[in-house]
Parts: structure tokens; C-alpha cells; sequence
């Protein structure tokens, strides 16, 4: 990667009241690519995630947004270039799935401007790209757990931000849906040039869908760079406590890893 | 939805609609309501009197300065409770949210009972009372629930629970230890009232609704995109706690103001919200629209007691809760799944 | 997780959450040979306490005299019958009452899968309180007798009511349980004000001193009468351990697990209506035990109800004795009632315990 990182994180110290997450955390997300984060449950995504959409304000560090301090920007200006999925949110009751993807405008309204035409081809773009235009007047609590993580997805992508982070966007889906959001994914990067950073747990989605991957251990980083050099059997054992073969997947020439057994914690 | 140039509302026509329609109402009801009474007026004389053209002394000074106040009372202190439970509702995002979740209602009775039991205060003293204590209840319930500058809805309505548990314990024992003739008008107050209501009740919670409820307005959309999660409001671009703090003080304001009003009425707060939602199926925080609920329930609650044919003394905030319960309770056996 | 959920049991009507919120708890996971021994040393406590509470009064009578009055009990000494007689059912119906209060509030978590939940929101204290309103104004009934027997017939009358609103009879639906339970708290609390401020003010001053909640003057009729119903609901309870921890995971589930919803939930509905019923017709209503002894039993005792019961039934009987103690021996003259003590020394308590710690979710 030669252009300069999309988002840059130097020294984090990240916790939550008294626990500490993660201290002194160097991360870099390259610009225009799928980077995935990878680690072990607890292991610090999610707050790493929060800490980069300054949801969770680092206790020391600095998180630089296209070479930006996020700190200085105001919410809304934020809003406009990153966006973020959560890992859980509520579907107001009786909501319609239009509605529900049109507050993903919110960073570009104004008390006079509430609903512009470029708010609408938004909503439409978001709904037609995540498959679920035909949807959109269903109530949310209606459709299937599949349908509505993508129109989750789609309220992130009505934001229309050129850098997107979605934790674990693949939970509650079954594995054609969850191939579907990480095509999806690579489209958003590959035809509209935005950034993608995923939290994802299977080891060959993200090893075949990321242009770059960052595993944390314990708050800390252990490895960072393509898949190919970072997804060895020696970091599997390291990182997962996972006894596997990483071979060379067969359609993709991605690495495959093929788990054999869970490490003994204890024996480690 | 509105739209001229670069400027657009989201108006929903069935919302503008619903709320004109309970504004007519109220107001209906609140003429109708001043023609009740001892001297019996038409609905000519009534509106002839409130817009100074009556030319009868006497009904104008019924009219102007004993039935309009409890009139105008009636319906901002309904506002002032509908809008203030809508808020309640949206922040602890849970539909039986109520000023009650910050411990408000518990304070300002203990305000109300300190006055009266311990202080023997006049009726306005007592007012102020009940507005003092159940702010100063609601800051200590805020400042004791935030840690690391947050409010979890969760710890603040736990908050809520152990600060009302003491404070309704003080008020069981002024009301038990104190001198009989003050308890019992203490429990009197307690009930609510809009009788003898005059325009010193009546200015405050006026101007008070006229002035928070358009301050809360732009705060709804924000609101709305906060109850589907705290991360994904700010990410969205909402400052979330301090939007959540804004909307807190406004309701409690507004709580605080229809008290000092009318003392205590129960239900208004939990209800107005609840049915214009039902009513007008509009998905976010409802302001207007809850006001104009507010304000006619707790008026056709007033209107109706004063038809009844009974003479026992019937508290306004006490037939708002039968109304309200029998709401409940019908709408329970009809309805398989609530 | 900045944003907790408010309720679990999110009434869905509104425009309030809709998507079901994955479960996040907090599991604290004490030891499990310290639970057994913990109930045991809290046991220990409660009897001590029952012992002590029987010396303390207008006048104080010594732990030993105490102590012969129930062992070697001598009619003739003025002493013994005033702990035999009044000290000693008190200071039991104390624990009764107390018992009773904490197992109804985790049934009724457990229940309602809402840890906000309490016995009194299904209605039954306010039926008491509208019988024995009713019984002071029309019927001048003065005594805690009557008050225990108006107590049970308007408890049972508004439990009656809320087990048919609430559809415990055929559905597991907690928003509509506790909203049964709180448009029939309003409904008879008004009536009850309704008849008071309509009445004589001597009505007001008798009907106060029972809101109270106070075990003032009960004597063994009382304690009889509440044990054997106190007893039933704890027989009740006890039977519903173990069907409860599969009930706290959702309908669904439970009924993967070989539950049945239906039934668990019927009978965890009468056993708080029992328990709780009987509870404010022998003491008033005593309000926050059954909500706070729950959250202070799953600290000690992890989620398992066959242990969360327990520690809660005697918790709140440790609290509630103490109150009562306190509530004697600290003012110069006459008494604090304990419904009053209980939340002056709970509440304070409660909400530290919120600010240090997360409480353990349900």
C-alpha cells in the first residue's frame, strides 16, 4: 500500500471504567481496501472498532481519519466519512424498512433539510444494493434475521460514508446470506473505491475476502499484512490456541485453514 | 413531507391531522367545560366572556377568573405530562417510562408533604415545594446514576428505584408522625386537584410549555435514532449524552411545572404517548401530538367528574388513574397479545 | 456497553425496541461449597437477630430473660409473657413476612424475566390496602386482626383479578402481567384515596399508620394464620426452583428444555399472590424487599434458583428484622414502622450497590 492509511491508530489505551482493553495499540487501515480484524472472542475488536469511530474515547493515542485527528471533527462530520455498524441495535416497533434505512441520513440533514432528493436516491441505492429494495415497505420486525442484518447494513450504507466498519456483519446468517454480505462488501470496495473494515470470526472468509488483515491478541496486535504472510499455522497456535494445516484453497489460491483440534489452554 | 428548494420537513399528514383534531377537542371540551357550575352559562356566554365581549360583569369575572384558569390549567398541565412521558419513554427506552423512572414524582411529594406537615405553608409555598423537591430528587438521581459521564437507561431507572424507596419512606413517616389535620391535607394534595385553580397555577405551566416544548422539538429526531442504540446514534452523529441530558431537563421542567399546577396526576404521562403512537402510527418521539393528548385526557378527565352526578370530592388525579387503569384493564381482556 | 437495555421485558406496544435483545449477562460465579455454607451462616444470623430483635421494646428485657421465657417459660413472670406473647410472634412474623416477601420478588424476576419486577406490581398490596381502607371507613374495624383478615379477602380478591387479566391461566406474557398488575395497582389505589379523603379524618389516621407497613401489636392469631398461608406459598415456591431456571430463558426455549411454560408460570403467579398476599395483610405494604433482596441473593448466590430462593427468603428476613429492631430501639419514644425502616436502610444501600457494581442481570 503506498497511499497513506485511511485510518491510523498510535499509542490507543482503551478501557472501559476500570478495565483495560488494550494499551499502547499501533493500527493502520489501508486506504481503498478490505481489511478484516481477526482474534480470539475478548480480545479487544469491538472496543478497537468503537475506539476507531471514537464511540469509546481512547484513555491516551490518537485515531487519524484520512491523516484527520477524529477528535476534532464534530459528530456529524464524522458521520458523513465513517460509518459504523454495531454489533446490536433495536428496530423501533412498527418501523418500515424505507424508514429505518432513511435515518442513516441523519448526518446530512439540517433542521430545515430533512428530506432532500439526494437523501432519497440514497435510501434507494442502499435498498437495491443490499438486495432488499422489494422490502422496503415491510415492517422491520417482520422479516427474517437474515433480511434484517442486511437492511442494517443498508442504514450504514445510506450514510454514504467512504469508509465503512461492520462488527461481525455475518452473525445471525446463514452461510449464502453471510457470503452475500461479504460480496457485498468487496463490491462496495472494488466498484464504489470505499474502505471496508470487517470484525469477522471465520478464519477463510476473512482469509479469502480481506485485502489485508489485523489479528489482535489481548489488546494487542499480533500480526498485520495479507493473509497469505499473516495466516500461518504457528500464529493459528499462538493466537486461537488451534492445532490446523493452512493450505492453499483449491478455487481461490487463497489460505485455507483446516482446524484439526483446540489447543489444551491449560497445556499452554 | 414538505419540500420547496433546499428545504424540506418530514411532516406526517395523519400526524398534523390527529393533532388538530385533539386540539379542536380539547378546546371543545374546555368551553364546555366552563359552562359547568353553580351559575349555568351557554356556549355563547362562555366564549362571549373569554373574548371580552359579554358585557356581563358577573360572567366575565366567572368565566375570566375562576373557570378559565382551571380551564387552562387542565390542558397545559396535560401537555406538560404527555410530552415529559414521551420523553421519559424515548430515554429509558421502555413504554411504561414515566417522570416516576427519576424518582421525580416520589420528590416532589416529599416536597409537597415537608411544606405542609412541617412547615404548615401556604398553598403556593406548597406548590414550590413539590417543584423544588422533585427537581432536586431528579439531579441527585442523575449525578448519582452517571458513571464515566454515562447514564445507562438500566442504572438510571435502578437509580430511580433505591432514591424513591427512601424518599417514600420519609414521606410515610411525616405523613404517620405529623399532626393529624396536616397528613390528611397532605394525602389531600397528594390526590391532585384543579379546583380553585387561579392564573398563578394557571401562567407558569402555560408559559413553561409554550416555551420548553418547542426547545424539545428539534431534539425528537435525535431521540428517536438514540433509542436504536447508543453506538449507533453517535456514530450516526447524534452527541448522545448531552442530548439525552437536554431532553431529561426539559421533561423534568415540564413535570415539575404541571405539579406545581395541578400536584400529582397520575397516568397522563404514561398514556398520552402510548395512544397518539397507536393512534397515528408515526415511529419516532412524539411532541406536539402528545401535548395535545396530554392536554385533552387530563380535560375530559376534569369535564367528566364534574358531570358525575355524586357529591363526594372526586381528585382530578385520582380519575385520571380509574380512567386510566379501566383503559388498561379493558384494553386487556380485548386484546390476545398486549 | 454504553447503551444497557432498559427492560428486558420491553412492553413491545410503542415505538419502543423492537428486535429482541441478545441476552448479555453478567454472571458472577461464587464458589460453589460457600453457597451452602453462606445460607447457613445467614441462617445463623436471622435467628440470633430474632432473638435480639425480642429484647428491644419500650421496656428491654435481657437476652437470658429472653432466653428462659422460650426454654423454661414461667407463666407468673411478667417478663416471659410479654416475649411470649407479643416479642417473640412478632419478631416470627417478622421473619415470615419477610421470607415470604424476598421468595415472592424472585419469583416474581424470574417471572416476568424483569429485574425490576416486585411483588406489589401485580396488585395484591393494593387490594389489601382498598379492603382495609374500605373496612376502616364502613365497617370500623380497628384491630391488626381485622386488618390481617380484610388484608387477605382483598388480596385474594385482586390476585383473583390479575390471574385472569394477566392471562397467567393461559399464556406467558410478562409486558401483560405487569401491565394487569399496574392498571389494577391504579385503579384500587384511587378508590382507596376516593374513600379516605371522603371519609372522617379518623379513618385517614388509622389507614395511615397501616400503610405504613408495620408489625405493631400482632400477636400469635396473626402469626398463625400468615405462617400456614406463608407456608403454602414457600411449598409453592419450592417446587418451582428448578422449572424457574428454565423459564427465566424465554418460552421458547424453556419448552425445548422439557418445560412447560404454562404450568411453571401459573404456579409462580400464586405462589407471589400467596406470598405476597399474605405478607401485606399481616405487616402493610412493605415495599422494596421483595425487589432488592432478589438482586442482593443473585450476588451471593449466582442465577440457580434453587439457591437464589433461599438466600432471598432469608435475606429479606435478615433485613426486615433488623428494620423492626432498629426501628424499637433507635427512636427516644415509640416506634419507626418498619415498612419505613426497611427502605431507609435499603434504599441508601441499593443504590451504592448500582454505583459500585453491575448488578447481575437476570
Amino acid at each position: 500500500m503506498t497511499s497513506p492509511p485511511a485510518l491510523e491508530a498510535a499509542h490507543l489505551t482503551l478501557a472501559y471504567e476500570s478495565r483495560q482493553v488494550a494499551h499502547d495499540l499501533d493500527v493502520s487501515i489501508p486506504d481503498g481496501a478490505v481489511t478484516v480484524i481477526l482474534g480470539p472472542n475478548a480480545c479487544g475488536k469491538s472496543t478497537l472498532l468503537r475506539a476507531l469511530a471514537r464511540l469509546l474515547r481512547p484513555k491516551t493515542g490518537q485515531v487519524l481519519l484520512h491523516g484527520q485527528d477524529v477528535q476534532r471533527l464534530t459528530p456529524k462530520e464524522l458521520a458523513r466519512r465513517l460509518g459504523l455498524l454495531p454489533q446490536s441495535s433495536a428496530a423501533p416497533a412498527g418501523i418500515t424498512v424505507a424508514d429505518l434505512v432513511g435515518r442513516g441520513r441523519f448526518p446530512h440533514q439540517r433542521m430545515l433539510r430533512q428530506w432532500s432528493h439526494e437523501d432519497e436516491a440514497a435510501v434507494a441505492r442502499a435498498l437495491a444494493a443490499t438486495g432488499v429494495a422489494e422490502l422496503a415497505d415491510r415492517a422491520v420486525e417482520e422479516l427474517s434475521g437474515g433480511q434484517r442484518q442486511r437492511v442494517w447494513i443498508a442504514l450504514i450504507l445510506a450514510q454514504e460514508t467512504p469508509v465503512l466498519l461492520l462488527d461481525e456483519p455475518t452473525t445471525y446468517l446463514d452461510i449464502s446470506h453471510q457470503l452475500e454480505v461479504l460480496e457485498l462488501c468487496r463490491r462496495l470496495n472494488r466498484d464504489q473505491g470505499r474502505t471496508v473494515v470487517l470484525v469477522l470470526h471465520d478464519l477463510n472468509q476473512a482469509a479469502r475476502y480481506a485485502d489485508h488483515l489485523v489479528v489482535l491478541r489481548d489488546g494487542t496486535v499480533a500480526a498485520t499484512g495479507a493473509p497469505k504472510t499473516v495466516l500461518t499455522e504457528q500464529l493459528l497456535h499462538d493466537v486461537f490456541r488451534l492445532e490446523a494445516r493452512v493450505i492453499t484453497d483449491p478455487v481461490f489460491g487463497t489460505p485455507l485453514v483446516i482446524p484439526i483440534a483446540a489447543r489444551d489452554s491449560a497445556a499452554g | 413531507m414538505w419540500r420547496v428548494g433546499h428545504t424540506s420537513l418530514v411532516i406526517s399528514p395523519r400526524l398534523v391531522t390527529i393533532t388538530v383534531v385533539l386540539l379542536v377537542v380539547g378546546a371543545a371540551l374546555g368551553v364546555t367545560a366552563m359552562t359547568l357550575g353553580t351559575l349555568r352559562l351557554s356556549f355563547g356566554e362562555v366564549i362571549a366572556a373569554v373574548v371580552d365581549t359579554s358585557g356581563n360583569a358577573q360572567h366575565d369575572r366567572v368565566v375570566r377568573s375562576l373557570r378559565l384558569p382551571r380551564v387552562v390549567t387542565a390542558i397545559f398541565a396535560g401537555a406538560a405530562l404527555g410530552v415529559s412521558g414521551a420523553i421519559f419513554q424515548s430515554v429509558s427506552r421502555n413504554a411504561l417510562g414515566s417522570p416516576d423512572v427519576i424518582g421525580f414524582t416520589t420528590g416532589a411529594a416529599t416536597g409537597a408533604i415537608v411544606q405542609i406537615v412541617v412547615f404548615q405553608a401556604d398553598a403556593l409555598q406548597v406548590s414550590l415545594g413539590a417543584v423544588a423537591g422533585g427537581l432536586l430528587t431528579a439531579a441527585v438521581v442523575y449525578l448519582l446514576s452517571r458513571r464515566a459521564g454515562v447514564t445507562g437507561g438500566y442504572r438510571l431507572i435502578l437509580t430511580g428505584i433505591g432514591v424513591s424507596a427512601v424518599l417514600g419512606a420519609v414521606n410515610g413517616l411525616l405523613l404517620v408522625t405529623g399532626d393529624l389535620d396536616q397528613a390528611f391535607t397532605a394525602n389531600l394534595w397528594l390526590s391532585g386537584s384543579l379546583d380553585a385553580r387561579s392564573w398563578t397555577h394557571a401562567l407558569p405551566v402555560t408559559v413553561g410549555v409554550l416555551v420548553v416544548v418547542p426547545l424539545v422539538l428539534p431534539l425528537a429526531r435525535r431521540a428517536s435514532l438514540i433509542e436504536m442504540g447508543d453506538d449507533l446514534a453517535q456514530q450516526l452523529g447524534v452527541r448522545v449524552e448531552r442530548t439525552r441530558v437536554l431532553l431529561m431537563l426539559a421533561a423534568v421542567a415540564l413535570a415539575g411545572l404541571a405539579t406545581g399546577a395541578a400536584g400529582p396526576i397520575a397516568f397522563i404521562a404514561l398514556a398520552a404517548p402510548q395512544l397518539v403512537v397507536r393512534l397515528t402510527g408515526w415511529r419516532r418521539m412524539p411532541v406536539v401530538s402528545a401535548a395535545a393528548m396530554g392536554g385533552c385526557l387530563l380535560m375530559l378527565a376534569d369535564t367528566v367528574t364534574r358531570l358525575l352526578p355524586i357529591t363526594a370530592a372526586v381528585p382530578i388525579g385520582r380519575v385520571t388513574g380509574i380512567i386510566g387503569g379501566l383503559y388498561l384493564i379493558w384494553m386487556l381482556t380485548r386484546a390476545k397479545q398486549v | 456497553m454504553a447503551s444497557s437495555p432498559a427492560l428486558p421485558t420491553d412492553p413491545a406496544p410503542g415505538w419502543g425496541r423492537g428486535r429482541p435483545h441478545p441476552v448479555r449477562s453478567t454472571i458472577t460465579r461464587p464458589r460453589r461449597w460457600h453457597r451452602g455454607t453462606g445460607l447457613l451462616l445467614l441462617s445463623v444470623v436471622l435467628v440470633i437477630g430474632t432473638f435480639a430483635s425480642a429484647t428491644v421494646g419500650t421496656r428491654a428485657i435481657p437476652l437470658a430473660t429472653t432466653w428462659d421465657a422460650v426454654f423454661a417459660f414461667d407463666p407468673t413472670n411478667s417478663a416471659h409473657l410479654l416475649v411470649v406473647h407479643q416479642r417473640i410472634p412478632r419478631a416470627l412474623l417478622a421473619v415470615v413476612v419477610g421470607g415470604g416477601l424476598g421468595v415472592a420478588g424472585a419469583v416474581m424476576q424470574a417471572l416476568t424475566r424483569n429485574p425490576l419486577a416486585e411483588p406489589g406490581l401485580l396488585g395484591v398490596n393494593a387490594g389489601a390496602a382498598t379492603a382495609i381502607a374500605a373496612g376502616i371507613a364502613f365497617l370500623g374495624v380497628t384491630d391488626p386482626s381485622g386488618y390481617m383478615w380484610l388484608g387477605v379477602l382483598g388480596a385474594a380478591v385482586a390476585g383473583a383479578v390479575v390471574y385472569l387479566l394477566g392471562g397467567l391461566r393461559t399464556g406467558t406474557n410478562p409486558v401483560r402481567l405487569v401491565l394487569a398488575g399496574a392498571a389494577l395497582t391504579v385503579v384500587l389505589m384511587a378508590l382507596t384515596q376516593l374513600i379516605l379523603v371522603n371519609s372522617a379524618e379518623q379513618v385517614y389516621d388509622r389507614y395511615r399508620h397501616w400503610m405504613v407497613g408495620s408489625l405493631a401489636g400482632r400477636g400469635t392469631d396473626v402469626l398463625i394464620a400468615i405462617g400456614l398461608l406463608t407456608a403454602a406459598g414457600l411449598l409453592l415456591a419450592h417446587a418451582l426452583a428448578r422449572p424457574l431456571d428454565t423459564a427465566i430463558l424465554g418460552e421458547e426455549l424453556s419448552r425445548s428444555l422439557g418445560g412447560r411454560p404454562a404450568r411453571v408460570w401459573a404456579t409462580a403467579g400464586l405462589a407471589v399472590i400467596v406470598l405476597a398476599g399474605a405478607a401485606t395483610a399481616a405487616a402493610g405494604p412493605i415495599a422494596f424487599l421483595g425487589l432488592a433482596a432478589p438482586h442482593l441473593a443473585r450476588l451471593l448466590a449466582g442465577v440457580d434458583h434453587r439457591w437464589v430462593l433461599p438466600y432471598s427468603g432469608v435475606l429479606a428476613a435478615v433485613l426486615i428484622v433488623v428494620a423492626d429492631t432498629l426501628g424499637r430501639a433507635l427512636p427516644a419514644n415509640g416506634e419507626v414502622s418498619v415498612g419505613i425502616m426497611v427502605s431507609i436502610l435499603g434504599g441508601p444501600f441499593f443504590v451504592l450497590l448500582v454505583r459500585r457494581r453491575r448488578m447481575v442481570r437476570l
